[in-house]
C-alpha cells in the first residue's frame, strides 16, 4: 500500500469506509471508520458488511486501532 | 412516487457561455426549462411552458427582460410572474411559471431541481480550475442517449480506458493496477485512486506534456454525487515525487471534470472539461486536448448508447456480475440510491399554476 496520504486524507475528508485492493492478490481489504476490518473477494458482500455498521463489526476490530469508545457511531 | 434520479440536488444545466440573451431550451431531470440572461447579465431559468396553452417559451422572444410568449403574447418577468395577457387588463393571479434557483459558478450554470426552500448555494460542489487564471481549460458537452447511471459506472471504473480508449488515454497498466476506494459519508464523496508507477505514457499525455519515456501516473477520482465528477490526474517522469513541502512543480496536472446531468430517465447531458496547469498559452496543446478528449467522450457515448438499448429491454431482476474494479462504482451507486430516497421523501417540486 502506498505510504503517502490518500487524496481523501489530503483534502481532510472524513473517511467512513476504505477498500484497498490488496496488491498482488484478488482480495479486497475493507476498513470501517470504527476500526473493524474484513477481507473479501466480493465487492458487493464487502460493501454490505461495511455499510451494515455496527452489525458484525465488534468482532472485527484489529489490534492497534482505535476502540469503539474512541469513535462516534457511523453509518447508522 | 420513486424517481430514477435524485431530486433536491444541484445539477449543471449549461456552461455560462451557453446562456445569453438568446433563449436556450434544455430538459433537466425531465423538466423542460428555458434559460436566458437579463440585461444585467443574471442567468434566469423558467419552466418552458406558457401557462395559457403550453406553448414553448423557448420558441418565443425577449422584450427587454420580459419573456413574451410567441403564441398569444402572455408576458413573464424574470421571476416567472405573468405581467401581461392579451386583450384584457386583469392578469390572473395564478398566472406564473416556475422559476428555478440558478447559480453561476466555475464556468457552469447550476440549477436546483426540487423543493426551492431546500436550495442552498453553499452546497454546490466546486471545480475552481475551470475558471482559474493559472489554468487553461477546454470543454464541451455531448448528448448521451443513455441513463446517467451508466455514465457514473463508466467514470468510476477507469479500467475501461485500456479497452475502449486505447491509443488515447488507455494503456495496459490502467486495467492491471489495483485501486483504493474511500467513502466520505458525511460530505457525500466517493474517492477512487489508482497510482501507477513506471508505466507507458499514453498519447494524450505524451503529446500534450512533451514527456518522452515512461511516467508515474496518478488517477485520483473525486465523485460528488449526483452531478460532479473530478479526475485529478498527475503525470510525471518516473521518480519525480511531490516535495515534503507539497511542491509538485515537477509534475503535470490535469483536472478532468465531468458534470453528469440527467436529461430524462434514459438520456443524459455529458458535460466534460479538461483543465491543465502547463502550456497555458499553447493553442496547439489546447486543440489537441480538446479533440482527443472529445474523441474519448464520443467513444464512451457510443458504448453507453449501445448499452442503453440492451438495458432498457432487460427484464427486471437481471443479475450483474461485479468484481474488484467495480468497487468505486458500487459505492457511487449506493450513494445515489440514498440520495434518490432522500429526495423523494421531501415534497415534490411546486408545479406551475394553470391560471
Amino acid at each position: 500500500m502506498a505510504s503517502r496520504p490518500s487524496r481523501a486524507q489530503l483534502q481532510g475528508a472524513t473517511v467512513t469506509y476504505r477498500v484497498d485492493w490488496v496488491l498482488g492478490t484478488d482480495l479486497l481489504h475493507g476498513r470501517c471508520q470504527c476500526g473493524a476490518e474484513r477481507e473479501s473477494e466480493d465487492p458487493i458482500e464487502l460493501w454490505q458488511w461495511l455499510t451494515g455498521h455496527p452489525v458484525g463489526h465488534e468482532q472485527s476490530w484489529s489490534s492497534g486501532q482505535p476502540t469503539p469508545h474512541d469513535l462516534v457511531a457511523v453509518g447508522t | 412516487m420513486r424517481t430514477e434520479f435524485p431530486r433536491n440536488q444541484w445539477y449543471v444545466a449549461a456552461y455560462g457561455t451557453e446562456v445569453s440573451r438568446r433563449l436556450l431550451a434544455r430538459k433537466i431531470c425531465g423538466e423542460a426549462i428555458v434559460f436566458y440572461r437579463t440585461s444585467n447579465g443574471e442567468p434566469v431559468a423558467l419552466a418552458d411552458r406558457c401557462v395559457h396553452r403550453q406553448y414553448l417559451l423557448s420558441a418565443s422572444a425577449l422584450d427587454g427582460d420580459l419573456l413574451v410568449c410567441g403564441y398569444h403574447g402572455f408576458t413573464y418577468d424574470a421571476e416567472g410572474t405573468c405581467v401581461k395577457v392579451p386583450g384584457q387588463h386583469r392578469v390572473p393571479r395564478t398566472a406564473r411559471v416556475k422559476k428555478y434557483p440558478v447559480v453561476e459558478q466555475d464556468s457552469f450554470i447550476w440549477i436546483w431541481i426540487g423543493d426551492d426552500a431546500a436550495a442552498d448555494p453553499q452546497s454546490i460542489p466546486r471545480a475552481p480550475w475551470l475558471a482559474a487564471k493559472d489554468w487553461t481549460t477546454v470543454c464541451g458537452m455531448e448528448p448521451l442517449a443513455a441513463r446517467y447511471g451508466l455514465l457514473v459506472d463508466n467514470l468510476l471504473d477507469l479500467s475501461h480506458e485500456t479497452y475502449l480508449h486505447g491509443g488515447y488515454i488507455g494503456t495496459p497498466e490502467v486495467a492491471e493496477t489495483p485501486i483504493t476506494t474511500e467513502v466520505d459519508e458525511d460530505h457525500g464523496i466517493v474517492f477512487v485512486s489508482r497510482h501507477m508507477e513506471n508505466v507507458a505514457c499514453p498519447p494524450f499525455y505524451a503529446k500534450s506534456t512533451g514527456i518522452e519515456g515512461r511516467i508515474d501516473r496518478w488517477q485520483d477520482i473525486e465523485y460528488r454525487p449526483p452531478c460532479l465528477y473530478l479526475l485529478h490526474s498527475r503525470v510525471a517522469p518516473v521518480g519525480v515525487q511531490p516535495g515534503a513541502d507539497g511542491d509538485d512543480s515537477g509534475a503535470f496536472h490535469v483536472e478532468v471534470v465531468y458534470a453528469i446531468t440527467p436529461e430524462t430517465e434514459t438520456s443524459t447531458h455529458d458535460f466534460w472539461a479538461v483543465a491543465r496547469d502547463f502550456a497555458l498559452d499553447d493553442e496547439s496543446v489546447s486543440g489537441f486536448l480538446a479533440e482527443s478528449n472529445r474523441t474519448v467522450v464520443l467513444q464512451d457515448v457510443a458504448a453507453l448508447n449501445l448499452l442503453e438499448t440492451v438495458i432498457v429491454n432487460e427484464p427486471p431482476g437481471y443479475q450483474e456480475l461485479s468484481i474488484n474494479i467495480d468497487t468505486g462504482g458500487l459505492a457511487a451507486r449506493r450513494m445515489l440510491a440514498a440520495q434518490i430516497v432522500a429526495g423523494d421523501s421531501m415534497h415534490a417540486p411546486a408545479t406551475a399554476a394553470t391560471g
